[in-house]
């Protein structure tokens, strides 16, 4: 069992695509940064020095501020408070969204009608004024305000996908047919239809996280959160209150700025990768497809080899005699060596 | 309705004069119009003869509600039995409502009328429990090899929740899938157990699925289409495995198919339906040789027919000597549901909907004009009064 | 008379970096004017990538490895040469698609467009092809149903409004609006009521004798083919395995596939005879044993059978003229009469 796992996972990787595997390991460096930046980082962020305004040098990678912090030491801090925000709002919205999603699909009724009214009153609520609202009203306990208020509005947006998704499974034989079996309500939601909405819970999630991840640093970088904790946006806030850019303070705001669009970047490619891994379909068009050599668009007539062959030069035709491909249309028996 | 007696004694003599007394309650007829009209038959039915009757329908109806006031009655006043060991057919074409018998007889629709009854009891499905049990007995067969097993589960899984549902105290749930496997002829098993639907050809995905529903160790098997997805070459073998299941354990079996020639080959009794209605009954080499209702006989003569090798096709004239032409028109909404397409039809069949008329003490058809349609048997039929 | 269409040893592959897929391995095919080809196997035969590729219509990773496609329809040789559809550029093909050769696709459901009314999807198919004024295409649509026996009121409704005799009739109705030579239909009637498919069939004969195209009819439904086909011709797993008239096939079948074909359709008039279909399960494609492909489940294989080369030849006992081809070299229509014969007996 433990094996097949591994085996799995492995078959995942061969399988993804160039730019998903870049995205992965874009984010998998910002994790390892987040789990040992706080472990490895020179200062205190907090901590003030003499030394303000510094560009960056051997002892501060990244500078200081105006008051003489370092600024690498609150970047890492500041990667790690952000991802930590943006991930527990992503498993907290995609829960509840899932939870909300297929029951009303799969109750359908007045299930269906109360659930999906919630949803949809959650989503034409005004984002923007309620969680200036929010967050001036409560109070300023690290980050618990924000990702109360993110999850509470990030939610409705995945709930109609999942739904719409369950409802077209719902309605596939194989559901009738483990209801024949007699499996029990719960059995089949869980067991049965969940495991077949993986990648779309997937891409979900990556999704929130990435709204998280921009809702939040707008959010500091307006002053609403708590500015006195270390988060990526609140880094920008500082750089902007201070007057970083006036100064020419590069070194302030670009390596956050830098971070953010990064992991936003990373989360993106991530994103594109799990798409085509949940709908084989989407991998096989992509775009025009390599025949015999040649670049050939879905919309062209079906290509001729003698054709292809044709159309190389001798001196495309003399290298192409040294590849692989050359050999196997050389067989009689087309292909096998 | 009345009850018709589908396994009863024959009436003596007259079966007419003998049926239940009164014409009873009226059914939840949409359209008053289409209540059959006769005195309904008593049929006996030839799968009688295989063994004890163990599900029956009695004057089943249902009527789906289309919205806006608009209803369709899908399944109108059909009666008959499973017998265990014994495959009946139900034939139709698509919106005959044979398909909306079958998932009545499974549970997967409530009948607006009429009733269903198990070992002679009227079945009770309502709650969690009660559908279980019912399903521990009756299970259905899905016609889509591609589409009724779960594309993340692989077989030993689909075969092995079964057991744990239906067979609580098994202590060795492997061997009974080896066994399940076996059944099917999906050899050698252990290579099956881990193997994932799309790994696997449309047949042996439905041989997947009979296991599936043998695992309930049932004693009525509804099989829906089971082999109309299925090449051509694999058809009659997977044919031949469920009438070998059948033999070997006494399996009542409903066969749905629109092909008729499979009908006669597989089944001891063919019910023929139309507009939602049982049109024609009786053994299944009678009624495909000497079909009596004109639908029927168009069924039999639209049917390919490579013996026919002086065909009309060739020649591009209109096949079926005396069929009608199919055009696009539905079963009629008042009388005989045949009658609108039927050249045959006169007044009384657009006026009144024929019941069931005995022809032989195990055929009968639902037809005014039988005299005509089918002169042999009609004269030799034991006439309602 | 040259034949309208003729295929010779047309090869089909489909790429993939795991190598090539045979889908359709030197087959060589002739249409003649004013005939019904069936084109008969069950699935993985090669019959509809056949017709596709030929047609030039199969997208990518699908390649032509070999053959070529001669059509020889007077409005494009004007009494000359055929020419070779494989090596026409995108416009010339352009100039052929559904003038000359038309496609009645399978499951007319999918073909045809929900959103457009059936109007709509004619004129788009005419404009297409024919420049023709808009009130001129527009009675041509009228025109066509008439064709094709559908209300002229239809031309307003939806697709999902007609039922799917119609819906395949208007198919029908939209591949001769150019009046073409050649139409290839796939499985038209597969997923209709065998009345309604019989009306249908009935319907395309008679348009086939009034308006002269020929038709190539693909189908697993060898029955059908024996009733309806002029000359019909078998595949297996890409391969041709035996081509003659109805007649022939019908009465002497010379290859051990065609007889186990015949012997899976359940008679409905006469013997009740007992069947068994084919045993084992077509193949797949990527895992072709050497030779024959059908060696794994032909009760007649020997060990020479991994050798043969399977092209066509006439069948043993008739002349070396007729159209009578398999491409078994060791069973004979005797051979399969007497182990036939057996079995009754037995």
């Amino acid at each position: 069992m433990k094996s097949s796992v591994f085996a799995g996972a492995a078959n995942i990787w061969r399988n993804l695509p160039l730019k998903a595997k870049i995205g992965v390991g874009l984010f998998g460096f910002f994790v390892l940064a987040a789990i040992i930046g706080p472990q490895v980082q020179p200062y205190d962020p907090g901590a003030q020095t003499p030394l303000t305004m510094a560009a960056p040098s051997v002892q501060h990678w990244f500078g200081t501020t105006q008051t003489g912090q370092d600024i690498l030491s609150q970047v890492l801090t500041g990667i790690r408070l952000t991802l930590e925000l943006a991930l527990l709002v992503g498993v907290i919205v995609t829960v509840v969204s899932v939870l909300i999603g297929v029951t009303s699909a799969f109750l359908g009724g007045i299930w269906d009608d109360v659930l999906s009214l919630i949803t949809n009153v959650f989503l034409v609520i005004p984002a923007l004024p309620l969680l200036i609202v929010l967050l001036g009203y409560l109070s300023q306990q690290g980050q618990t305000p924000t990702i109360v208020v993110l999850s509470l509005l990030g939610w409705p947006w995945g709930a109609r996908v999942i739904r719409a998704q369950t409802l077209t499974i719902r309605g596939r034989d194989f559901i009738a047919a483990s209801r024949e079996t007699g499996e029990k309500t719960w059995r089949i939601i869980l067991f049965e239809i969940i495991p077949n909405e993986v990648s779309l819970i997937a891409a979900s999630f990556v999704n929130t996280v990435l709204y998280a991840i921009g809702a939040s640093v707008a959010l500091a970088f307006v002053g609403l959160t708590n500015v006195n904790s270390w988060s990526l946006g609140t880094i920008l806030f500082w750089a902007q209150t201070d007057s970083a850019l006036l100064a020419g303070a590069w070194w302030w705001f670009v390596p956050a700025g830098l971070a953010v669009a990064l992991i936003g970047t990373s989360l993106v490619l991530l994103n594109s990768g799990i798409d085509e891994l949940g709908s084989p379909r989407l991998r096989a068009t992509r775009g025009t497809a390599k025949v015999a050599g040649h670049k050939i668009w879905p919309t062209d007539p079906t290509p001729v080899l003698a054709q292809l062959q044709a159309q190389r030069g001798p001196l495309g035709s003399f290298l192409h005699s040294f590849s692989r491909r050359s050999l196997l249309e050389g067989t009689s028996a087309g292909g096998e060596l | 309705m009345t009850e018709p007696l589908i396994n009863g004694v024959p009436a003596s003599g007259l079966p007419g004069a003998d049926a239940a007394a009164g014409d009873g309650a009226a059914a939840p007829a949409v359209n008053a119009d289409a209540e059959q009209a006769g005195e309904p038959a008593v049929v006996q039915s030839v799968a009688a003869v295989r063994g004890p009757l163990a599900l029956e329908a009695v004057s089943l109806d249902k009527v789906f509600k289309l919205g806006r006031g608009k209803t369709l009655q899908a399944v109108r006043n059909v009666s008959f039995g499973l017998y265990k060991g014994a495959v009946v057919a139900l034939v139709g074409e698509s919106g005959s409502g044979k398909s909306t018998v079958a998932k009545l007889l499974a549970g997967q629709e409530r009948p607006t009328g009429g009733v269903i009854k198990l070992d002679g009891q009227p079945i009770d499905i309502r709650g969690g429990r009660a559908f279980r049990k019912y399903k521990s007995q009756v299970q259905y067969v899905f016609q889509d090899p591609f589409g009724s097993l779960n594309p993340v589960h692989d077989v030993g899984y689909h075969l092995t929740r079964p057991v744990r549902l239906h067979q609580p105290g098994n202590k060795d749930v492997r061997g009974t899938v080896t066994a399940l496997l076996e059944q099917v002829r999906l050899t050698p098993a252990a290579q099956f157990v881990v193997k994932y639907p799309h790994e696997l050809s449309g047949g042996q995905r439905q041989r997947v699925s009979f296991a599936r529903a043998l695992a309930a160790e049932p004693t009525v098997l509804l099989a829906d289409e089971p082999v109309s997805m299925l090449d051509v070459s694999i058809r009659l073998e997977m044919l031949n495995l469920l009438d070998d299941l059948r033999t070997r354990l006494s399996l009542a079996l409903l066969y749905i198919t629109h092909d008729i020639a499979s009908a006669r080959y597989f089944a001891d009794e063919v019910l023929v339906m139309y507009g939602g209605q049982i049109v024609e009954r009786g053994p299944a080499e009678d009624v495909t040789q000497r079909p009596a209702h004109p639908y029927t006989q168009l069924l039999i003569a639209s049917a390919p027919d490579p013996d026919n090798l002086g065909s009309e096709l060739k020649s591009g004239y209109a096949a079926g000597g005396g069929a009608a032409r199919a055009g696009n028109v539905g079963p009629a909404a008042a009388g005989c549901p045949f009658s609108n397409r039927c050249p045959l039809a006169i007044d009384k069949c657009k006026q009144e909907n024929p019941a069931l008329q005995l022809l032989t003490p195990v055929r009968a058809a639902a037809c005014w004009r039988l005299d005509v349609a089918a002169p042999p048997l009609a004269d030799s039929a034991v006439s309602p009064k | 008379m040259a034949p309208i269409l003729e295929i010779s040893d047309l090869s089909v592959a489909y790429r993939s970096d795991s190598g090539d897929v045979h889908a359709v391995e030197h087959v060589s095919l002739s249409l003649n004017a004013g005939e019904v080809v069936g084109l008969c196997g069950e699935s993985g035969s090669g019959k509809s990538t056949l017709a596709y590729g030929a047609m030039r219509l199969l997208r990518p990773p699908a390649l032509i490895t070999s053959g070529s496609v001669r059509y020889s329809g007077r409005r494009i040789t004007h009494g000359g040469e055929p020419v070779d559809i494989l090596s026409m550029s995108q416009r010339e093909l352009h100039r052929i698609r559904w003038r000359e050769t038309a496609i009645v696709f399978q499951s007319a459901m999918n073909a045809l467009n929900p959103v457009l009314r059936v109007q709509d999807q004619l004129l788009d198919a005419i404009q297409a092809h024919l420049k023709l004024p808009r009130h001129e295409a527009r009675d041509k649509a009228a025109t066509l149903l008439d064709l094709v026996g559908i209300p002229r009121d239809r031309l307003r409704a939806y697709p999902h409004e007609l039922s799917g005799g119609m819906r395949q009739r208007v198919m029908i109705a939209m591949a001769l609006a150019a009046d073409p030579e050649v139409v290839i239909m796939d499985e038209p009637t597969t997923a209709l009521d065998v009345v309604v498919q019989r009306d249908i069939l009935s319907q395309i004969v008679e348009l086939k004798d009034r308006l002269g195209f020929s038709v190539l009819f693909i189908t697993h439904d060898l029955s059908l083919l024996l009733e309806l086909a002029d000359r019909i011709a078998v595949m297996y797993a890409g391969r041709l395995m035996e081509t003659g008239s109805s007649q022939e096939l019908m009465r002497e079948p010379a290859h051990p596939y065609t007889r186990g074909l015949l012997n899976s359709f359940p008679a409905l008039h006469g013997a009740k005879r007992e069947l068994t279909g084919i045993p084992g399960v077509p193949p797949d494609l990527r895992d072709i044993t050497p030779g024959c492909p059908f060696i794994p489940r032909c009760r007649y294989a020997t060990g020479a059978c991994s050798a043969v080369d399977m092209s066509l030849a006439p069948v043993a006992g008739t002349p070396a003229q007729a159209a009578h081809l398999t491409a078994c070299p060791i069973v004979t229509p005797e051979v399969t009469k007497e182990a036939s014969q057996e079995e009754v007996a037995s």
